[in-house]
């Protein structure tokens, strides 16, 4: 379904650290963006479609005000919100935020309590970004966060945020963030989840992937996926081809369905990737179809990629 | 990251120093009737392990290891290591100490990578802690330090969530990040590759508390289990063992990358590149400072130890050890002068042998603060 394609060098091997790879198409220019975390360093590089170019840049992590500590990264993200794309690093002492193309740094945040939900203004140029609300959801340290832009369908949520505990909170955004519901973890850290026409998809340290329906809480599907921990999911939005990698070497695609009878989600298996003697620890799709996909691992010093043969 | 990492990466790295210079004294043991006075015999060696262990589990040390900090540096940890592993009669050459720090480094590694749970480090680290205590099972006084280590490991991790030891786990995973030296030993089993990396194999049992792959099930929305489904595997698994003993004393389930299983001494291969990173000072190698008890005339006085076949290897390692490879180790000695460096002192009065006072030992050499002004 899938094969191996050139791999892209990068300057330092990727961390263990989960969801560990950024990828932003960017179509007008014919390229793609990819990030790896390295320790305190963001290896970024933009790869032309047509496989002749590629240019490097690094990030360090930074605190403006003490010039000889650096931080270690949690994880390095592109945002693409409606009117510009941004590059977000987190580390456990603040935000950093960047262009796309990681040539400037357009805001910094110093983070006192780890445990909330931060939301930020972002104008549609320049660095006049504010902190707009602080949610509190979690009691434990949050994993990660996804959302769901539906175009012009109407969506009931909009944001699904996980936690150590495998606790997941759906919010409505707006001009204040609503909790619409919360469901319950079994003390297994969810390291990663994805929102798509309502469902939340989550991959926990078990190994096992969860669908659930995001506003009533209701558990649609169980799959025992991998037999180590889930570092990464993403979600083909327009196929809803879903991605899964994780501490086994296995890559594996799925397929989510929404089923016509019951107005539930279905999922089916459809490929594995196996990276031989590798911890993965991040996979993104590079394109809202799923035709192609990319892949990092702990101490390795490539982007892997396949593309649909 | 984590704030806890540092206990279990000393305990560890220090319990496989302890199991290789082990090794490595009674492959240099030479029988009592044949005995010479320059050479070793089975009560110098149970000294040496007496006299290390002693230093390690250090009441003050552990006291300062235990608190909630960053990670020491590659180059600080490895001056920790330099001063244990001299903290007894014996000595090593500069090669030796290279060769048995990549020895370490690289057999924990590979126990940090092969956990199947994060928590099981854990249990890799009772498991050193067991065979510690065997070490110095006839000296009461260091036994009760040792037991006293234990309930300082269970008071603080046995509570932690899967969450938070995956975290300390991925904090390890960066300090042994590109590290890919090759160890004969484990090229021989087939656990490490040619190019350095680690076999991870894909097939055996699970975890605790992960299931085999290959199921989905389906679920209507009022919780009834609608559908199942098999898939296929790309894998070989087969269901869990039970769960290894978090107690002072119990089974541990061990697992064959231990390296007490292998009774025969490590061998080097080659060495693959090994970036120096430029780190800066911090606490511990302030410590560390302290750590330096032996007095000038020891090392006439100190049996050799040498990690390798022949003296002449030793010496050849040592030539031939690329430049990228050089563990750089910072050599702190105190000041002559104690009021300027009153915090130094006091550190160093912590790690004194019971009824000796240190600090007045090795007095000239660099500053340590104008060293670390100096990064």
């Amino acid at each position: 379904m899938y094969r191996k394609e050139k791999s892209i060098q990068i300057k330092n091997s990727a961390s263990a650290l989960y969801n560990n790879l950024g990828v932003l198409r960017i179509a007008p220019r014919r390229l793609t963006c990819f990030t790896a975390v390295h320790a305190n360093v963001v290896n970024m590089v933009s790869a032309s479609w047509d496989g002749l170019n590629y240019s490097h840049r690094q990030l360090q992590s930074k605190e403006p005000n003490v010039a000889t500590s650096t931080s270690l990264i949690m994880q390095a993200a592109f945002c693409a919100l409606p009117s510009r794309d941004l590059l977000v690093v987190t580390s456990q002492k603040g935000i950093q935020m960047y262009e796309s193309d990681g040539s400037t740094m357009v805001y910094w945040h110093a983070l006192d309590t780890p445990e909330t939900n931060t939301v930020f203004d972002v104008p549609s140029k320049g660095s006049n970004i504010t902190l707009a609300d602080v949610i509190e959801g979690h009691k434990e340290s949050i994993t990660d966060m996804a959302s769901e832009c539906c175009g012009g369908e109407v969506c009931v949520a909009d944001l699904v945020s996980a936690d150590d505990g495998g606790n997941l909170c759906v919010w409505k955004a707006g001009e204040e963030f609503s909790l619409l519901n919360h469901i319950p973890g079994f003390d297994i850290s969810c390291s990663s989840v994805k929102l798509w026409k309502g469902t939340a998809v989550a991959g926990y340290g078990t190994g096992q992937i969860r669908l659930y329906e995001a506003v009533t809480g209701i558990l649609h599907a169980e799959v025992n996926a991998h037999a180590r921990w889930i570092y990464s999911l993403d979600v083909a939005p327009f196929s809803g081809l879903l991605l899964s990698a994780a501490e086994d070497s296995l890559v594996r695609v799925w397929l989510l369905s929404m089923s016509p009878e019951s107005h539930s989600v279905e999922i089916g298996h459809l490929h594995n990737e196996c990276v031989t003697d590798t911890q993965i620890c991040g996979a993104k799709f590079c394109d809202s179809d799923g035709y192609a996909f990319a892949v990092t691992g702990y101490d390795l010093s490539e982007i892997i990629r396949y593309t649909q043969s | 990251m984590s704030s806890r990492t540092l206990p279990l990466l000393f305990i560890n790295l220090g319990g496989e120093m302890l199991y290789i210079l082990d090794q490595r004294l009674r492959a240099q043991n030479i029988p009592p009737d044949k005995a010479k006075k320059a050479g070793w015999i089975d009560d110098d060696r149970r000294r040496v392990m007496n006299d290390i262990i002693t230093t390690m589990f250090n009441k003050k040390f552990l006291e300062e290891l235990f608190k909630p900090q960053e990670l020491y540096s590659k180059k600080a940890l490895r001056t920790v290591f330099d001063r244990l592993a001299h903290a007894s009669i014996m000595r090593l050459n500069q090669a030796s100490m290279d060769k048995l720090y990549d020895l370490m480094t690289m057999a924990f590694k590979y126990q940090v990578l092969l956990c199947p749970r994060p928590k099981d480090i854990l249990l890799v680290s009772f498991n050193h802690m067991d065979a510690i205590k065997d070490f110095v099972k006839d000296t009461p006084s260091i036994l009760g330090q040792v037991d006293e280590t234990y309930r300082q490991l269970i008071e603080m991790y046995t509570a932690l969530s899967s969450g938070e030891f995956q975290l300390i786990r991925q904090t390890l995973l960066i300090f042994f990040q590109d590290m890919h030296i090759r160890v004969s030993i484990f090229l021989k089993d087939k656990v490490q590759n040619s190019n350095g990396r680690f076999v991870l194999p894909t097939s055996g049992p699970v975890p605790h508390g992960t299931l085999v792959p290959c199921l989905i099930r389906m679920f209507s929305c009022s919780g009834e289990e609608v559908m199942r489904r098999q898939f296929s595997n790309g894998g070989n698994y087969t269901a869990a063992l039970r769960e290894g003993s978090f107690e002072i004393f119990g089974d541990r389930v061990k697992w064959p990358w231990s390296t007490n299983t292998h009774s025969c001494v490590y061998q080097q291969v080659n060495v693959a590149p090994n970036p120096l990173a430029k780190e800066e000072l911090n606490m511990l190698a302030k410590l560390m400072g302290g750590l330096e008890v032996q007095k000038p005339g020891n090392a006439d006085n100190g049996f050799r130890v040498n990690l390798f076949s022949t003296d002449e290897e030793e010496e050849e390692a040592l030539i031939s050890r690329p430049d990228d490879l050089l563990y750089g180790v910072i050599n702190i000695q105190a000041t002559k002068d104690q009021q300027a460096n009153a915090e130094l002192a006091k550190i160093m009065g912590q790690f004194a042998e019971s009824g000796e006072q240190s600090p007045s030992s090795s007095s000239k050499g660099d500053d340590l603060l104008a060293m670390m002004d100096g990064l």
